[in-house]
């Protein structure tokens, strides 16, 4: 299904997403913003080794996959992410001594990985019917030479930027969950890009609500 | 996004919205599956919190609860599950549910079971079995015996048949009553069937045919609408042998 964002930098690329494409996933989904597309499995809460469980609290495992080549530490670092977010929403005490493992495959970057691997986490895990304790999406922003600062850049802009922000913010109270900067900025223009950050989210948690809605509403009958 | 209860029914919700209740009635309020009791510190009055998204839906006079898919089963008391036997050791057998752990089934469990006369039950065996001890804590425990010790259509499913898997929530529509899905296929097909609510099927009809057929229609009705499944069935009944 299809929701549209509007064209331009202030705001964010177009937008849409596809929930349980695959059979084998508890949970599985397909987000694309602009070009980037990332895919993400949930399986959970299943059998857990012994040696990695923990008595009061679901183990929480995230896989990224890139286009091509192996994993290496970049991805290492986006898991860690990735992870410290859907740790903080995922109601973990519910599923102690199992484990809940989220696999994202990169399908096509084109600018703002991070915020569209965070997407398709959580549209896979409210797939997946997991507790949870908020949903969260993910935003960047980039500061250009200019100091202008624009949303959801592509992989040219990214690269021209003098600084690129992303961060993950639950909906709830529209707090910030994570984030992941690089590059130089002042106070005050971080300030800004959490602001333009937070007022974008709502466009994206207003696209979750219609897509439960809509995956809802055809199984009614 | 805070709602009063009685708007939410029927919508779709996010895991973190909050329904709230007025706090002049003093009705109590069943939270049901994907909702949480929540605090609530600036309006007065208790709220239920959503940990699911899914519909909100209620039941007179003041149960609620969300409605929402799920593959993953998790194991409950007093469920009605279908086991596979994975493992026999010492006085238990080891069950595979499909939870996050695998069930524990005492031998005495079973009718007429005594600690000369064992029951027959061999690894790879079909089980269909109740939660006698399931919660987040310990490992769920099956029996085959309802608490007066007789099977009441549990035990160890028979020779033959065919097991599939479908989500929770079509296992959940097809043990309703008024299943329609059920009665139509039956005046089509005669055909045994056990199901469990972690989402296995078992299915045995008078042909390996007719087995194939039912099992792919239970799985598919989920995704169809009342038109598809009529013409599946209108095209099911021009071509019975």
């Amino acid at each position: 299904m299809e929701a549209a964002g509007a064209e331009g930098q202030q705001q964010l690329r177009p937008f849409c997403c596809e929930h349980n494409l695959l059979s084998r996933p508890d949970g599985s989904a397909c987000f694309t913003q602009g070009d980037t597309t990332v895919l993400a499995a949930v399986y959970g809460p299943a059998e857990v080794k012994v040696s990695k469980e923990i008595f009061d609290k679901a183990t929480l495992d995230v896989f990224l996959k890139p286009k091509v080549g192996l994993p290496s530490v970049i991805e290492k670092s986006k898991e860690q992410m990735i992870r410290n977010t859907c740790e903080a929403t995922i109601l973990t005490a519910l599923h102690p001594r199992s484990s809940i493992t989220i696999v994202l495959q990169v399908i096509h970057d084109s600018g703002s990985l991070l915020s569209c691997c965070l997407n398709a986490a959580c549209t896979a895990l409210m797939d997946a019917g997991l507790p949870m304790r908020s949903v969260f999406c993910g935003v960047t922003c980039v500061i250009d030479s200019d100091g202008e600062i624009l949303l959801d850049p592509t992989t040219k802009m990214e690269k021209e930027a003098a600084a690129i922000l992303t961060f993950s913010i639950d909906s709830t109270e529209k707090q910030l969950l994570m984030s992941s900067t690089k590059g130089s900025y002042s106070v005050e223009e971080l300030q800004q890009c959490v602001a333009m950050c937070q007022k974008a989210a709502e466009k994206i948690f207003q696209f979750y609500r219609d897509s439960v809605s809509r995956k809802y509403s055809k199984q009614s009958e | 996004m805070a709602l009063p209860a009685a708007e939410a029914v029927s919508q779709a919700v996010l895991a973190g919205d909050l329904l709230t209740f007025p706090s002049s009635s003093g009705e109590k309020v069943l939270c049901g599956p994907g909702l949480r009791r929540q605090g609530h510190g600036q309006l007065s009055g208790h709220a239920l919190a959503v940990c699911k998204s899914g519909v909100v839906r209620h039941k007179e006079p003041s149960v609620y609860w969300v409605d929402s898919q799920q593959k993953r089963y998790v194991p409950a008391k007093g469920e009605y599950v279908i086991g596979i036997v994975t493992a026999k050791s010492g006085d238990i057998f080891k069950v595979d549910v499909g939870g996050s752990e695998q069930a524990s089934l005492s031998y005495l469990a079973f009718e007429g079971a005594t600690k000369r006369n064992r029951p027959n039950v061999q690894v790879g065996d079909l089980v269909f079995a109740q939660f006698v001890v399931a919660n987040k804590d310990m490992e769920p425990e099956l029996v085959c015996i309802d608490s007066c010790g007789r099977s009441n259509g549990m035990g160890v499913i028979g020779p033959d048949g065919l097991l599939f898997k479908v989500s929770l929530s079509i296992a959940r529509k097809l043990l309703s009553p008024n299943c329609d899905v059920m009665k139509n296929l039956g005046e089509l097909y005669p055909f045994e069937i056990v199901i469990g609510m972690n989402g296995r099927i078992w299915v045995k009809a008078r042909t390996i045919k007719h087995t194939l057929l039912v099992a792919n229609v239970l799985e598919s009705f989920g995704n169809m609408t009342t038109e598809q499944r009529k013409q599946v069935f209108k095209k099911l009944s021009d071509n019975v042998p």
